[in-house]
């Protein structure tokens, strides 16, 4: 529908990238979810795209980066074809630097996160600490976003199972990408290369808390195994299709935040995760 | 009246020839530059023409026969016509001379005539219908205008009405011969032809009288160096200009067609209307004039282009689909087969460089054979680290520990594949029954690059080639040695440009080389009958169409060889990334093969390449067993020399026990 004029202001979407990192080599790439993110930006008709990036600026940000850029083609113009880089310290809290990049000089209605960075802590905080300073609605599990009207996004969130949900939220707002959104579209080289890398300047805010860390390769994750007890094709078929929900499990309503971190700090313990 | 009508017909149609080859000439050069030595060109046409391209005429007798008669004789009558009619020279003398040239002409146009009758699917029609009709009007209308002049008619003839009837049929023939030639009749083909011979952009693949091979198979590279310059070919005129006039010189005898294995196969690609698509985009136009087959189910008349417009538009048409450049095969049947030494796949894979590397628009499972290449540097996103797992058993010398051996052998990614691995091991098995002092890179090797360079991503094949290139200057090697013709062509052909030369060897020209020097000895055959399926990328691309034949004859097998072979050989479908862009067709490629198998009776398919293997292994319903050359061999090297633990590695178990460590060190002392 390109030729719906489905946006009355010209919107502006901020897409956060970060380094990404192949699960078997370990060569810096576009992450998979931070592409997934600019691939919903970039199928959003008249959008104004403003990537941008924060962390230390060597040469595995470069490839990364212009991983990105390659997706670029027959988007001149959009900005998709040049990064942000906020050039930070390898030691430095990024969130600060992001958010005065955010809100002073891109001023984005709406921010397209991943859900988690591929290197790095990892932690999945970032959208949620951006959200918290930056004061905006934080929506996560986004698989598209329908329209944009009169200051009001309509998104899609996945739920599991493949079921969908539709969201109306008022602007500004920062999304967190699915992984079952948009495959990412080819990254070609000649975009990739000839797109730009702005660096601009932030003040750095040291990271106390990673001082006292210490960083080792992460062991797998224990995965759960599935008993199968069926005894016919068709109950295998369906065991392995089913997902495994444990069948235990509580819904807890209406309870004090102390109340619900004690009772997932309990489930963990039962689990093992937690000694 | 015959005698001043005449000068002024011949002398306008070659003015207006000239003015048309003039701007013939400037349709050319709207292609981007490409240096050519000009008067080396020129003085090398002939016998480009009369070796060259005639070595390629003459596969089909008769039509190599009609055309030495008709373009022979048209050459000589058109010379002397000009002198004789034209200048009134020495008439009474080159009259006779121009007599027998028109009657051999005359001749040549009467089989033009049979063979336009009921003409075969793969030539074109239309203007090309009345071509017999207009050679038979020039050598009839010359011969006839001449009787006179030679005295054998008295000059004045007839009434003024059959002068004027002569006239008129010699100036069809005029305009046909000499306007057609530049204004684009069918006759253009031997203007854009010759100078296409002169200025080609692959000068060595013709034969000097030297000797040398005669041969350019490898792709050019695409030069990287300006990180501003849009690359591969988006429009008509990003081609060079003599690549342009490469494709003004196709007569559309479909000869490419009648072999193209996409075309037989259904799939939305005709070499020759491709060739005839980019003479419509270089002149500017539509398609609709086109009169051969069409690319299979698109019909004709749709598209269109121009010099400076898209030739594959990103939504809705232009001048070609997509789908028909991701078809091919990169089989080079078609420029095998093409007389006017046409370079399809160049065309294709220029292309295909831009959509790649512009416009990220690799189809199917194009992007994520790319992406693991960058990321693993094995298309199949295997751990680099686990390149050697497949002989974790067979204590391969590594190069990083011997740092040199007479052979490196090159293992290339059937590593990460089950059927090549035992592949591998036969050939491994081979070589050290004939004692061969071989190494191995290991985790150090990568991807040659093959793949990405034809699926158009030349830079990832020039980052792939600069790495393999870097780690094999750490070690000394007199040649390399492998099993996968693709690694092999590249390793050989494409390095080269890239500062990397080696002496590469195919396993099975090495293995026909040991036996001849009687490294090896075979066990007699006592299986069932063999046919051979020559890999595109060894014969075609190599001219090694004897050495795997020498092997299976050194065992006594006598191969029973498939209508198409050799330099006929059909493509098994996998090359050039066809089995990753996967576009769909009536029937697939490989099962095509398999049926030109079943028609020998043979029981066993010898062949000479991990993806034909795989492709013709993964026919369904076939009678005929797929074995590699080196498995031929390991079955059948005799045991004097290794022990007898190393058992026999018939059919298709992975099982073939390797040397014990006591064996090994016999055979490695
Ligand atoms: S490209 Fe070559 S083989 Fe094909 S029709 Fe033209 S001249 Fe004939
Ligand atoms: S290279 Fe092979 S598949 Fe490609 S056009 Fe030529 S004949 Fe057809």
């Amino acid at each position: 529908m390109p030729h719906e004029p489905i946006t009355t202001l010209p919107l502006t979407v901020a897409v956060l990238l970060s380094v990404g990192r192949h699960p078997v080599t370990g060569r810096a790439r576009r992450a998979d979810q931070d592409a997934r993110g600019l691939e919903l930006a970039l199928s959003m008709a008249a959008a104004r795209i403003e990537l941008v990036h924060a962390g230390p600026f060597d040469d595995a940000c470069e490839v990364s980066m212009r991983g990105y850029l390659g997706m670029s083609a027959g988007h001149a113009g959009s900005g998709a074809d040049s990064v942000t880089l906020v050039d930070q310290p390898s030691q430095a809290d990024v969130v600060p630097a992001l958010c005065r990049t955010l809100s002073e000089s891109l001023a984005p209605q709406l921010v397209i996160a991943g859900e988690r960075a591929e290197q790095g802590e990892g932690s999945g905080m970032l959208p949620y600490q951006l959200s918290e300073s930056l004061g905006w609605p934080l929506v996560g599990g986004i698989v598209a976003v329908e329209g944009v009207e009169e200051g009001v996004a309509t998104l899609l969130q996945a739920l599991p199972r493949g079921q969908r949900r539709r969201l109306s939220v008022r602007l500004p707002v920062i999304v967190m990408v699915n992984a079952t959104a948009m495959a990412p579209r080819q990254s070609a080289f000649g975009p990739a290369r000839r797109g730009t890398l702005a660096v601009v300047e932030q003040p750095a805010v040291h990271d106390a808390a990673q001082d006292e860390w210490r960083v080792q390769p992460a062991r797998k994750r224990p995965k759960r195994l599935k008993i199968v007890k069926a005894t016919s094709a068709r109950e295998r078929f369906k065991a392995a299709a089913a997902k495994s929900d444990g069948g235990g499990g509580q819904i807890m309503k209406d309870v004090s935040p102390d109340e619900a971190a004690a009772a997932i700090h309990k489930l963990l313990k039962e689990e093992d995760v937690l000694r | 009246m015959l005698d001043t009508l005449l000068p002024i017909l011949i002398f306008v149609a070659l003015a207006l020839a000239a003015i048309g080859a003039w701007r013939r000439i400037r349709l050319w050069r709207q292609g981007c530059p490409s240096p050519v030595p000009f008067f080396r060109g020129l003085a090398a046409v002939p016998r480009r023409y009369l070796v060259d391209l005639h070595h390629v005429v003459a596969r089909d007798k008769v039509m190599s026969n009609t055309h030495v008669a008709t373009a022979g004789g048209f050459v000589l009558a058109a010379v002397l016509m000009i002198l004789v009619h034209g200048l009134n020279l020495a008439e009474g003398i080159l009259g006779w001379p121009l007599l027998a040239a028109s009657a051999v002409m005359f001749g040549g146009s009467l089989f033009v005539m049979r063979r336009r009758r009921r003409p075969p699917a793969r030539l074109s029609r239309g203007p090309w219908m009345r071509l017999p009709w207009s050679l038979m009007a020039f050598s009839l209308g010359v011969f006839l205008i001449t009787l006179p002049t030679v005295g054998v008619l008295p000059e004045d003839i007839g009434s003024w009405v059959l002068a004027l009837l002569l006239a008129t049929v010699v100036a069809w023939g005029l305009g046909e011969m000499f306007l057609g030639m530049t204004w684009g009749g069918p006759m253009k083909h031997a203007f854009a032809g010759a100078l296409h011979l002169a200025f080609h952009r692959r000068p060595e693949r013709f034969s000097s009288r030297h000797g040398g091979e005669g041969r350019s198979t490898g792709l050019k590279a695409l030069n990287l160096d300006d990180d501003q310059a849009p690359l591969g070919v988006e429009t008509p005129s990003d081609f060079t200009w003599n690549q342009l006039l490469g494709f003004d010189a196709c007569v559309q005898c479909g000869r490419c067609e009648a072999v193209c294995p996409a075309f037989a196969a259904g799939q939305p690609l005709n070499p020759k209307k491709l060739i005839q698509d980019m003479v419509v985009g270089m002149a500017g136009g539509s398609d609709a004039h086109y009169a051969g087959s069409p690319y299979p189910d698109k019909p004709v008349g749709e598209h269109h282009g121009d010099p400076q417009g898209p030739i594959v538009a990103r939504e809705g048409r232009a001048l070609l689909n997509a789908e028909t450049l991701w078809s091919c095969t990169t089989c080079r049947a078609c420029v095998e087969e093409c007389p006017m030494m046409i370079e399809h796949v160049d065309a294709i894979v220029d292309m295909r460089r831009f959509l790649t590397l512009e416009r990220g628009d690799t189809p199917n499972k194009g992007a994520e054979v790319l992406d693991n290449l960058i990321a693993t540097d094995n298309p199949g996103g295997f751990d680099p680290g686990s390149r050697m797992h497949w002989a974790a058993d067979l204590d391969l010398p590594l190069m990083r520990d011997v740092e040199q051996a007479e052979v490196l052998l090159w293992l290339g990614d059937g590593v990460f594949d089950m059927r090549n691995q035992r592949t591998l091991r036969a050939l491994v098995k081979v070589l050290r029954a004939a004692g061969v002092d071989f190494a191995v890179l290991g985790d150090e090797e990568r991807d040659s690059g093959d793949v990405a360079r034809r699926l158009g991503d030349e830079a990832t094949f020039q980052s792939l080639a600069r790495r393999n290139i870097a780690t094999l200057a750490h070690y000394r090697f007199q040649r390399i040695v492998t099993c996968d013709p693709h690694s092999f062509h590249v390793l050989r052909n494409e390095y080269g440009e890239l500062g990397g030369h080696y002496e590469v060897f195919h396993h099975s020209t090495y293995i026909a080389e040991l036996h001849e020097a009687g490294r090896l000895h075979f066990t007699p055959w006592k299986g069932g009958t063999v046919t051979y399926h020559d890999p595109c990328y060894l014969g075609r691309y190599n001219g090694e169409y004897e050495a795997p034949r020498n092997v299976l004859k050194a065992l006594g097998i006598e191969v029973a060889e498939m209508g198409r072979s050799g330099y006929r050989s059909r493509c098994c479908g996998g090359g050039g990334g066809a089995a990753i862009t996967d576009i769909p067709g009536k029937q697939r490629i490989p099962d095509m093969r398999m049926k030109d198998v079943r028609e020998t009776g043979a029981e066993l398919v010898a062949v000479g390449c991990p993806q034909c293997t795989a492709m013709l292994e993964g026919v369904v319903d076939t009678p005929a067993e797929v074995r590699d050359i080196a498995e031929f061999a390991a079955d059948a090297v005799t045991h004097e020399d290794t022990s007898a633990a190393d058992g026999p590695s018939r059919g298709g178990h992975g099982d073939d026990a390797s040397p014990t460590a006591s064996t090994r060190k016999e055979v490695m002392s």
